[in-house]
This record gives C-alpha cells, sequence and structure tokens, in this order.
C-alpha cells in the first residue's frame, strides 16, 4: 500500500536531485514508524504514567497516587523495600562478578584466534556456538549437569556440591553457565576489532624490538580501547537485564539471594499484579544503568 | 602447536555439554538416572523422541514446534521488509527531522530491554494480541537493531549508481528495488539468520503474553514439559535437542556471515 503511493508521488520529480517527492522519506520510514512508536515510544511514555498509579491489571479502579510508588521503593518500612533492593543487590552481584570474566576471557580467546592457522573459522563457529542457543535451553541442560545427585559436573570433580541451591555456588553456577553461553559474542567483537589495528603499528613494536606482551601492552591493547569500550557497555547492559539464567537455573534460590531485579520486577508486575509499583521499580533500574554507563564512558575517554 | 592444545582444551569444554545433551536424549530413563552417570548412552534408545513427538494437550510438543517456526519466520519477514524501507531513508534521502529521528531510534539500543516490558503488556493486551501469535510476530519487529544495521551497510553502497539512476529518470522506489535491495544480500541474509535466532531462541516475551499452550512456543514450552515429565530426563533433553538443532543447522551454514556481520554492525558507528 505505502509502496505503491511512494511510486506515484516520486514518478513525477524525475530530477537528479538527492531526493524526489517530499513525502518520498517519509513514505519508506511510514511502516517502520509505527511499529516503534506502538511498541517501543508508547510503552516508554505510558510506562511513566502507569507508574505514578496504583495500577492493578485485574481491577477497574486505578487510583492516581504520584510518586507514592517510588517513595515506597526509598522506604524501609514499606513491604517491597527489603526484596527491591535485594534484588537490585543480587544484579549488582551478577554484573560485578561477570563483567571481569566476559571481558578478559574472550579476549585470550579473541588472541588465540586472530592469528590465520588451519582451522580458525572452525574453532572461531565452535566457540561462538553456545551463543546459538536460547537461555531455556541452556538452562534446562546445565541443571541437569550441575543436579548434585545425578550431575556430571559434581562427579567429574568428585564433589556434592549443590550447585543451583546454595550460596555462594549458585553465583558460581550463574557466573559460569552464562560466561560458557555469551563468551564467543564478545570474542568476535574483539577479533573484528584486532583486523582493524593497522599492520604497520605491529612492524614498528618489532623494528622497536618489543616482544609479545610489549606488543600486546603497547600495539593490541590501546588499539582494542573502542571495542573495550563497546564490550564493556553492552555486557554491563546484559548483565543487568538478566532474567532468564535466575528464573530457570537457581529460581533466586535459596532464599532469593540469586533473583534479580528484572525476575523480581517482572513477578511483581506480571505475576502479582502491582503493575504501577513495577514500572517505578523499572526506572529506578534504568536511571541506575545510566548512572554506570555515563562512568564507564568516562573512565574510557579519561585515559585516552 | 600450543596453540591447538590450548583450542582443543577449550574447544572440548564448550561442545562436551552439548554432545552430553544430546547423548541423554537418546538415554533409557534408567540409564540417565544410574549413578555413576554416564556420558554417551550404552545403550541408545530413540523412545524419549517417540514421547516427545507423541505429546498431550497440555505438552503438544509437535506444534510448538510449528509455532517457533511461523513466529521466528513471520517476523524474519516483517523485520526485513520494514527495516530495509526505513533505512534506506535514513542512508540515503534527505528530509527534515532525520538527525534527531534516527538518534531516538538507536537511542532505544541503549535502554536495557526488559524495563518496557509492562507497558508493552498492556498496549498488546489493548490491541486484543494476547494469547496470539500475533503477540509473537509483530511487537518484536519493532526493534531498533535491523534498522541501524541495514542503515550501516547501505551507506557504505557506491552513491553514483543512485545517481546515474535518477538521472535515468528512476525514482526512489526502483532503486530500491533494483539497485539497493539486490547489492544487499550479505546484509539481509545476516539480519534474517539474526532476526530468526532471536524469535526463535526468546522466552521472557512468550511467557508473558501467551497462556495457553497451543500457542506456546518451544522455549516456553520446554519450562512446561519440565514440570509435566518432571523426571523423565531424556523427554527434557529431547525437547532441547528439538529445539537446538534447527538453530544450530542455519548457524552452521551461515557461519561467515553471522559472525561478519555481527563483528561489523556492532563497531563501525
Amino acid at each position: 500500500m505505502t509502496t505503491l503511493t511512494a511510486k506515484a508521488s516520486t514518478a513525477r520529480a524525475a530530477t537528479p536531485v538527492a531526493w524526489s517527492g517530499r513525502a518520498t522519506p517519509y513514505l519508506f520510514l511510514a511502516p517502520y514508524l509505527v511499529l516503534f512508536c506502538v511498541f517501543v515510544l508508547a510503552p516508554a511514555i505510558y510506562g511513566v504514567w502507569v507508574s505514578l498509579h496504583d495500577w492493578d491489571f485485574l481491577l477497574e479502579g486505578r487510583p492516581f497516587v504520584g510518586l507514592d510508588n517510588y517513595t515506597a521503593l526509598f522506604d524501609p518500612s514499606s513491604a517491597v523495600y527489603a526484596d527491591f533492593w535485594m534484588s537490585m543487590r543480587a544484579t549488582g552481584w551478577f554484573t560485578l562478578l561477570s563483567v571481569p570474566f566476559l571481558v578478559v576471557l574472550p579476549l585470550g580467546i579473541a588472541l588465540l584466534l586472530n592469528r590465520p592457522f588451519r582451522g580458525r573459522t572452525f574453532f572461531r563457529g565452535l566457540f561462538f556456538a553456545p551463543y546459538v542457543l536460547g537461555v531455556a535451553v541452556v538452562c534446562l541442560m546445565w541443571r541437569l549437569l550441575l543436579d548434585p545427585n545425578l550431575g556430571l559436573v559434581d562427579w567429574l570433580l568428585g564433589t556434592d556440591i549443590a550447585w543451583t541451591t546454595s550460596l555462594p555456588w549458585g553465583w558460581v553456577a550463574l557466573v559460569g553457565v552464562t560466561v560458557w553461553w555469551t563468551l564467543g559474542f564478545n570474542g568476535v567483537i574483539y577479533l573484528a576489532g584486532m583486523q582493524d589495528i593497522p599492520r604497520e603499528l605491529y612492524d614498528a613494536a618489532k623494528v622497536d624490538g618489543a616482544g609479545r606482551w610489549a606488543e600486546f601492552r603497547h600495539v593490541t591493547l590501546p588499539g582494542l580501547r573502542p571495542v573495550m569500550l563497546f564490550v564493556v557497555t553492552t555486557t554491563v547492559l546484559a548483565s543487568a537485564n538478566m532474567f532468564g539464567q535466575s528464573y530457570l537455573l537457581t529460581q533466586g534460590a535459596p532464599g532469593g539471594e540469586t533473583r534479580t531485579a528484572i525476575v523480581y520486577i517482572l513477578d511483581q508486575g506480571l505475576g502479582q499484579y502491582k503493575m504501577g509499583s513495577a514500572s517505578a521499580m523499572s526506572y529506578v533500574l534504568t536511571l541506575a544503568l545510566i548512572v554506570v554507563s555515563v562512568i564507564n564512558f568516562r573512565l574510557f575517554r579519561g585515559r585516552s | 602447536m600450543r596453540r591447538y592444545t590450548v583450542l582443543v582444551a577449550l574447544a572440548v569444554v564448550f561442545v562436551a555439554p552439548l554432545l552430553w545433551a544430546l547423548g541423554t536424549s537418546l538415554k533409557s530413563q534408567t540409564e540417565a538416572t544410574r549413578v555413576p552417570p554416564t556420558v554417551w548412552p550404552a545403550e541408545p534408545t530413540a523412545r524419549a523422541y517417540g514421547t516427545l513427538f507423541e505429546g498431550t494437550t497440555q505438552t503438544p510438543v509437535l506444534r510448538w514446534f510449528a509455532n517457533s517456526l511461523i513466529a521466528a519466520t513471520g517476523q524474519m519477514l516483517l523485520v526485513l521488509v520494514v527495516s530495509s524501507l526505513a533505512a534506506y531513508a535514513l542512508a540515503r534521502l534527505e528530509f527534515r527531522g532525520k538527525r534527531v529521528m534516527f538518534g531516538v531510534i538507536v537511542g532505544t539500543l541503549l535502554v536495557p530491554g526488559f524495563v518496557f516490558l509492562i507497558p508493552a503488556f498492556l498496549i498488546v493486551d489493548a490491541l486484543g494480541w494476547l494469547d496470539s501469535l500475533t503477540a509473537l510476530i509483530v511487537p518484536g519487529a519493532a526493534g531498533a537493531f535491523g534498522v541501524f544495521f541495514l542503515r550501516q551497510f547501505f551507506l557504505g553502497l557506491p552513491r553514483e549508481l543512485d545517481e546515474a539512476a535518477l538521472m535515468e529518470g528512476a525514482n526512489h522506489w526502483h532503486i530500491f528495488l533494483r539497485i539497493t535491495l539486490p547489492l544487499s544480500k550479505p546484509a539481509l541474509a545476516t539480519l534474517a539468520v539474526l532476526s530468526f535466532l532471536s524469535n526463535w531462541n526468546d522466552f521472557i516475551w512468550p511467557i508473558f503474553v501467551i497462556f495457553s499452550p497451543d500457542y506456546f512456543t518451544l522455549p516456553p514450552g520446554l519450562s512446561i514439559l519440565q514440570g509435566a515429565y518432571t523426571i523423565d530426563y531424556p523427554v527434557i533433553m529431547a525437547g532441547a535437542v528439538l529445539a537446538s538443532v534447527p538453530v544450530l543447522i542455519l548457524f552452521a551454514l551461515t557461519q561467515r556471515y553471522v559472525i561478519e556481520g555481527i563483528s561489523r554492525s556492532g563497531l563501525k558507528g
């Protein structure tokens, strides 16, 4: 439909300019913009409205409560305070524990895979393969592998650790499984970054008599700074968004300590139908993430 | 040689769990619960797959497989159409508000994806789409990644071709269809695969917008399976295999494209 109109409006203006009909760009954009406005922009704005109400999905009356949903989050005597901050702490812990591994290990693997050698594409594919699987499959598999009675992991290690139901092992399981699952993604980003570092820099380092380590420190690492910023930013965002692993692998066990903020928020909103309160929590989480991102950008910019 | 030793050791860590899951799906229930556990089935059997495909009204696994296929393919086609049109305008046309619009669209890539899930749920409910395949196909196509990815690719195509075509009286619709799209096959293929993968694997959105087993896709279906056949590990692993094999094959076939596409799109701002 849209495309037909686009044709009609541009056919007349056959002049060699960068654009023909005034409406043409908007007609090309229209289908996407409709989706974007309804499913991205509208929810972002509507969420603020919801957060200002006592919004129960199942009830008719949704009284306006102003900032009550927000103040409750900062009031230690409120019903949600303890659980919300415990979940924020869990998200913080998960991010703090997983990001260093997801930044450093893929870098090591990318270094191994960077030089041309036989089977490079094959290995690249192998390390990336788990990333192709969904969180449901990954968690189902690892729940059984980590089972204290039947699991292969405890048997191979000769231990009987309750990986998914005790602390600190729950964190080890969540971080370990996440690293196994997503490490290939960051590895590929690093590989692309390494290919963009000019060869001359390495040749110059050789002339200066730099060894492998000096080469890595003075050429590779500085060359990867923008890539690192990208990797750290996307990994922090992904870790702070963590839902599936906590929901499926540890189910928040032992006592809610490994239940992340997203799991808690979605349970409050879509499980308990307290959508106003849950929306307020989403914005608090988003704000916290924006602060972290700004600090992250500052750190990387400051050093260059 | 040292490189290979390290790589092979690492590769085992990455692949062994996948092979083990495949092996477990071929075990009998007694073998799957034997202590000490066996790594590979001693007496392989396809029983788990039989049980899985039989299904029940609560666990119609083949139906889930079909739903996954319909949802992922449907969304992929929608993403390709709307993203390529929008990306063409953003890469090739001049108009008022272009910078702001692009900024807003790309800005959403930086916002944690799940924070708007509750209002998005309310909107889907208002549209009457809850518990339908439409809810699995349409809202997810609004993501900014496809537009951003294709715009970056379109920017790299030679402009002389467009200009020559415009001189000859072609309009932008012709250029888009006859020049831009044919030259962008690798980018379109990459986006198609990435879009398919993410929809096929999505777990969080379907568990909230779908209520009846008939409309589930495989990932939420797997979590029901776990409850329905509580201790039947081979059946559960067979489900995991069923959900993974299509995407692993798809990935193996398109590996170069996908890895290249991911690495390029993220970096070239």
